[in-house]
């Protein structure tokens, strides 16, 4: 399984690059010149993101380097333990529905720390988390709001829930991956 | 709400250095916390630039219309309120598909079309219906084939393997999504009997 799966991970992305390139000039898209346009918005969007990484990165510094996010961490781990959730990874799971570039300054957090590193099982763990679920309270006002909707009825509670199942589902996945589930 | 968050982060921080004698750390953190964060925006230029490349190309050549076929019968389950030929169905189809390809640029204005779409169906314009519900769990929770920003990430961060989380966040947002809508429906129901009632 633990090969299967890093298999997948290994091949997936030049088989997606592969295919969309392939698919796009049997369909006849001038390939080249398309791709040149729709990189183009890849700027604008990293420079949008300077200011929002600028704010949640310190924020983020300034908690873990004064030393309450030892102190959260270890205020959380006895509920944490036997869910299996790392409690390194609790103030991320806390931050995703509300705020994507906060959880991401976790995130980093994480990466940079020398003991850890995006590669370490942490690392993955901190990766599949931000990856695999999405700002649920920003989509919620969004979209509900761009309407004109008051009443959310239970679209909340279930956007919610399904993050904790995200977190969950993410412990799954990388401890399959790293071969500490066998099937 | 964000700026309580970003208010308690720093406060907390700031209440915490003073007890625990951490406070050059503080200082140092404001300073090259900033930094960092225009570095690492610089670096991600690179790979969400030729993410967006690709996924123009997949557009152009009829990826969304192509999934949007090959999500319909699943589509029509899980929006039984909405006609088949309605507007509506296109847009969240759409939606879906762009979801799927990790495009999140073009899901969130394909994602409010249909939004808007489903509010020409509802009869209490204040109330989200079932529908819109529904439509809600599946963007929250979304399946993602690519985490296009992630990946950008760990290329910074000189991770060996960038893109090893492709998997495991396939299965993680697989799983997530299958929660959202078993979710949805359950909450519905609930809701139903406690109107009834």
């Amino acid at each position: 399984m633990q090969t299967m799966m890093s298999t997948v991970s290994e091949w997936l992305l030049p088989l997606i690059v592969g295919s969309i390139l392939l698919f796009g000039f049997i369909k006849r898209v001038p390939i080249y010149n398309t791709f040149v346009d729709g990189a183009k918005g890849g700027f604008a969007t990293s420079i949008k993101l300077i200011p929002h990484l600028i704010a949640m990165v310190v924020a983020v510094a300034v908690f873990d380097a004064s030393g309450a996010m030892n102190i959260l961490v270890k205020w959380l781990e006895p509920c944490l333990t036997w869910l299996h959730i790392p409690p390194e990874v609790a103030p991320m799971a806390l931050l995703r529905p509300i705020s994507g570039q906060g959880s991401l300054a976790f995130m980093i957090n994480i990466f940079e720390q020398p003991d850890k590193g995006p590669d370490s099982w942490l690392g993955m763990l901190a990766s599949t988390m931000q990856a695999s679920s999405d700002t649920t309270l920003y989509i919620l006002t969004v979209y509900f709001g761009s309407v004109g909707i008051r009443r959310f009825r239970y679209a909340m509670g279930v956007g919610l829930l399904s993050d904790f199942v995200s977190v969950l589902a993410s412990v799954f996945a990388v401890s399959l991956l790293s071969g500490m589930i066998h099937f | 709400m964000i700026d309580f968050i970003w208010l308690v982060l720093f406060l907390a921080g700031i209440v915490t250095a003073m007890f625990t004698g951490n406070m050059s750390k503080v200082a140092d953190a404001i300073i090259h916390g900033s930094e960092r964060g225009v570095t690492l925006s610089i670096g991600l230029i690179s790979v969400i630039a030729l993410w967006l490349g690709l996924m123009n190309i997949a557009e152009k050549a009829g990826a969304i219309a192509w999934l949007s076929r090959l999500l319909r019968p699943i589509a029509r389950r899980l929006f039984p309120s909405v006609p088949v030929d309605h507007p509506a169905m296109g847009a969240i189809l759409a939606n879906m598909s762009a979801n799927l390809l990790g495009i999140g640029n073009a899901a969130t204005p394909l994602g409010l079309k249909a939004m808007h779409e489903l509010q020409t169906l509802n009869e209490d314009k204040e109330t989200a219906s079932d529908a819109m519900c529904t439509l809600l769990a599946i963007n929250t929770a979304s399946i993602t084939l690519i985490p296009t920003t992630v990946i950008a990430i760990r290329m910074q961060y000189h991770s060996h393997e960038p893109t090893a989380v492709v998997g495991t966040t396939l299965l993680a947002s697989a799983i997530g999504t299958a929660f959202a809508i078993v979710l949805d429906r359950v909450f519905r129901k609930l809701s139903r009997r406690r109107r009834a009632a």
